[in-house]
C-alpha cells in the first residue's frame, strides 16, 4: 500500500490499467489465442481422439485437396453466399428505399419486417421444414394442391433442397439489412436532395447519383456481414436436413456442417482441424477485399 | 425505453433522429400503392412466425389444413410438451445461460472498452489490436480446441462448459470503447480530484454515461446467448443440459413427434425474444442501428 501512495498519478494509471486488464488478458490468450494456434498445430496431426497424436505434415491439407466431397462443399459453400448476399442486398434495399418514404404506420410495417429477425434459426428452420413437406403434410404444396398446380420436391430434390435451406437464412437477416439500410439513407444530408429538386432532376436519376453512391459504406458493411453469414451457415441445413445431414447427395452441405461431421461423428480431429483453418482462410481473404473496398473511398 | 436526458447531448445516440419518422402521408395514388405493396411484404415477412403459432394451437386433425385461425383452438400442445418435462429444463437452462454470459459480458466488455479508451499504459496499443484480431478467428475453428481443452479439464455437459468461450466479446469491447470515447475526460479528472479511485470512477461515473450502448449490448449477447446453437451442441450430451435450440432439435428429430408438437416447441423458443421485442421496439432498433454502425 505505502509504495502504491509513493507513486506518480501516471504510474498509478499504468497499475490500474493493468489490474483491470489482468483477467480479460488471460481470457483472450487462453479461450481464443490458445486455441487458435491449437486449431493450426492439429491440422497438422493425424489423430482419431482416443489414440495418440502422430505428425502427419501436410497429409489432412493433401486428402482435402483430394477429397471430392469437400469440393462440392466448397461449391455449395459460394453457392449460398453467391445467391444469398447479392439477394438479401437488393431485397433489403428496396424495401427500405420505399419505407423510407412512408410515414403512415411506418413503425409498424418496420416492426413486421424485423421480426423474424429476432427469432432463433433452429426454431424458424423447423417451421420451413415443415412448410416444405410434401401433401398433405406441407403449407406450400397443400396451397398449390389447392390451386391445382403440381407439386414440388423441395428438401429431397438436389437441385431446389441448397435454395431451399437457404430462404429461411435469407428471410432471417433481411430485417437487420433493412435497418442499416433506412439509417444510411436517413444520413444522407437533406440539402442533396432539395438541391436535385431545384434543378428539377428526376427521381431515377436522384436514386442513381445521390443514393446509391452515398450509400456505398453501408452497402459495403452490409456485404460484408452477410457474407460471412452465409460462409458460416450452418443452423438451418442441419436441423432442416437431420435425417441426412447436407443431404440430399451433400447438395446442401456447407464447410460448417463437414467440419461438424468430421470432428464430432467421425472424431477425425486432424482432418476437421484442416478444414477449419480453410474456413479461416476463406474468411480471411474476404475480409481483407472488403478493407481494401473500404480504403479506397 | 427513453434515452436518459441527464446525458451531454453530444452521447446521446444520433440514430434516435434517423429513425424517428420517413417524409410524407399516403396523400396520392403513388403512396397508397407503395404503403400496399410494403404491407403485403410485411404481412409475408411474418407469415411464418403466424403459422408456428396457430399451429401450436390446433389439433392434431386439423393441423393440415391450410387456415391461419384456428378452427378450435387449443392449448393441450402446450400442456403436453411442458409436461414431457424437458422443454422446462431446456428453457431454465438457456435463461441461466443467456443472463450470466450476458451479465459477464457487460461488466468485462465494458471495463476493458473504458481501460482501453480512457487510460495511457504500456501495451495499450498491442492489447487493443490483439483483442480486435479475435474478431478475426470463427468460432467454428475454436470448437475443436475447446472441445479439447472442456474435455481435459471435465467441462463437457456443464454450464461452465456452455458459457466459457462467449464470457467476453472484442465486438461488446470495442462496441463500448466507442462510446467511451464520449465520455468527457473532465468527468473522469474531477471525479478523481474528488478522491474517488479508478474502479468507482468507471463505475459510478462512466457507466451511467453509457446506458443505451449497454443496453443494446446486453440485447445482442442475450439474443446470441438465446439463440446459439453449434456450441452447445457440441458440448452437452445429456439432455437435462440441453439448451432450448439444442433440445428442439432432438426433438424434432424424433420419429414419433408430430408437426404440431415441434412447432409448439418452436413457438416456446421464440416467443420469449418476440415479446421482448415488442416492448422494447424503439429502443432495441436503435440498439441495432447503434451497433451495427459503431461496431
Amino acid at each position: 500500500m505505502r509504495a502504491y501512495q509513493n507513486l506518480t498519478i501516471k504510474h498509478k494509471q499504468i497499475v490500474w490499467a493493468w489490474a483491470f486488464l489482468a483477467i480479460p488478458v488471460l481470457f483472450y490468450g487462453v479461450i481464443r489465442f490458445y486455441p487458435t494456434g491449437t486449431a493450426f498445430v492439429i491440422s497438422f496431426q493425424e489423430w482419431n481422439l482416443l489414440g495418440t497424436r502422430t505428425w502427419a505434415g501436410l497429409e489432412n491439407y493433401v486428402r482435402l485437396w483430394n477429397d471430392p466431397v469437400f469440393w462440392k462443399v466448397f461449391q455449395n459453400t459460394f453457392v449460398y453466399l453467391l445467391i444469398g448476399t447479392p439477394v438479401s442486398l437488393v431485397l433489403s434495399f428496396i424495401i427500405a428505399y420505399h419505407l423510407d418514404k412512408l410515414r403512415f404506420m411506418h413503425g409498424f410495417l418496420r416492426m413486421l419486417y424485423f421480426l423474424p429477425f429476432m427469432t432463433s434459426a433452429v426454431a424458424m428452420a423447423w417451421v420451413w421444414r415443415w412448410f416444405y413437406q410434401g401433401v398433405p403434410i406441407g403449407l406450400f404444396n397443400n396451397v398449390l394442391a389447392k390451386f391445382g398446380i403440381a407439386q414440388i420436391e423441395f428438401l429431397n430434390s438436389t437441385t431446389n433442397a441448397l435454395p431451399a435451406v437457404l430462404a429461411p437464412a435469407v428471410w432471417a437477416g433481411l430485417g437487420f439489412q433493412i435497418i442499416i439500410f433506412m439509417a444510411g439513407i436517413r444520413a444522407i444530408p437533406t440539402s442533396y436532395y432539395e438541391a436535385a429538386k431545384i434543378d428539377g432532376v428526376g427521381w431515377w436519376t436522384v436514386l442513381t447519383q445521390i443514393t446509391l453512391p452515398l450509400l456505398k459504406p453501408t452497402m459495403v458493411f452490409i456485404v460484408v456481414f452477410s457474407s460471412i453469414g452465409f460462409l458460416r451457415i450452418f443452423d438451418h441445413v442441419f436441423n432442416m436436413t437431420t435425417n441426412n445431414p447436407g443431404g440430399p447427395l451433400n447438395s446442401t452441405k456447407p464447410l460448417v456442417l463437414m467440419i461438424y461431421d468430421t470432428a464430432f461423428n467421425g472424431f477425425n480431429m486432424g482432418y476437421a482441424a484442416a478444414q477449419t483453418v480453410v474456413l479461416f482462410t476463406i474468411l480471411l481473404v474476404v475480409s481483407l477485399i472488403q478493407l481494401r473496398l473500404l480504403r479506397s473511398e | 425505453m427513453t434515452v436518459a436526458t441527464d446525458i451531454p447531448a453530444t452521447i446521446r445516440p444520433s440514430s434516435e433522429t434517423l429513425l424517428t419518422a420517413g417524409q410524407g402521408k399516403p396523400r396520392n395514388m403513388g403512396q397508397l400503392v407503395r404503403w400496399l405493396l410494403l404491407f403485403i411484404g410485411g404481412i409475408i415477412m411474418i407469415m411464418p412466425i403466424a403459422y408456428m403459432i396457430s399451429t401450436s394451437l390446433k389439433w392434431p386433425h386439423e393441423v393440415y389444413n391450410v387456415n391461419l385461425i384456428p378452427e378450435e383452438p387449443t392449448i393441450e400442445n402446450y400442456t403436453y410438451v411442458l409436461e414431457d418435462g424437458r422443454f422446462y429444463w431446456w428453457f431454465v437452462n438457456s435463461i441461466i445461460i443467456a443472463t450470466i454470459t450476458t451479465i459477464c459480458n457487460l461488466f468485462f466488455d465494458s471495463l476493458v472498452g473504458y481501460t482501453l479508451c480512457k487510460f495511457r499504459f504500456p501495451g495499450r496499443q498491442i492489447v487493443f489490436i490483439a483483442i480486435l484480431s479475435t474478431l478475426m478467428i470463427p468460432t467454428e475453428m475454436l470448437v475443436i480446441p475447446w472441445y479439447l481443452m472442456s474435455q481435459s479439464f471435465g467441462w463437457l455437459d456443464s454450464y461452465w462448459g456452455i458459457m466459457f468461450p462467449g464470457l467476453m466479446t472484442a465486438f461488446g469491447t470495442f462496441l463500448m470503447k466507442q462510446f467511451f470515447e464520449s465520455v468527457p475526460d473532465e468527468f473522469i479528472e474531477a471525479a478523481r480530484i474528488d478522491g474517488l479511485n479508478e474502479l468507482q470512477i468507471w463505475w459510478t461515473v462512466a457507466m451511467p454515461l453509457v446506458k443505451p450502448a449497454l443496453a443494446a449490448l446486453a440485447i445482442f449477447v442475450f439474443l446470441g446467448n438465446w439463440t446459439a446453437f453449434l456450441w452447445p451442441l457440441i458440448v452437452t450430451n445429456s439432455t437435462e443440459m440441453y439448451t432450448i435450440p439444442v433440445g428442439l432439435s432432438g426433438f424434432g428429430d424424433e420419429a414419433d413427434v408430430a408437426w404440431e408438437l415441434i412447432m409448439t416447441g418452436a413457438a416456446i423458443s421464440t416467443i420469449p425474444t418476440l415479446v421482448v421485442f415488442l416492448i422494447f421496439q424503439r429502443f432495441i432498433i436503435r440498439g441495432v442501428v447503434m451497433a451495427g454502425l459503431k461496431g
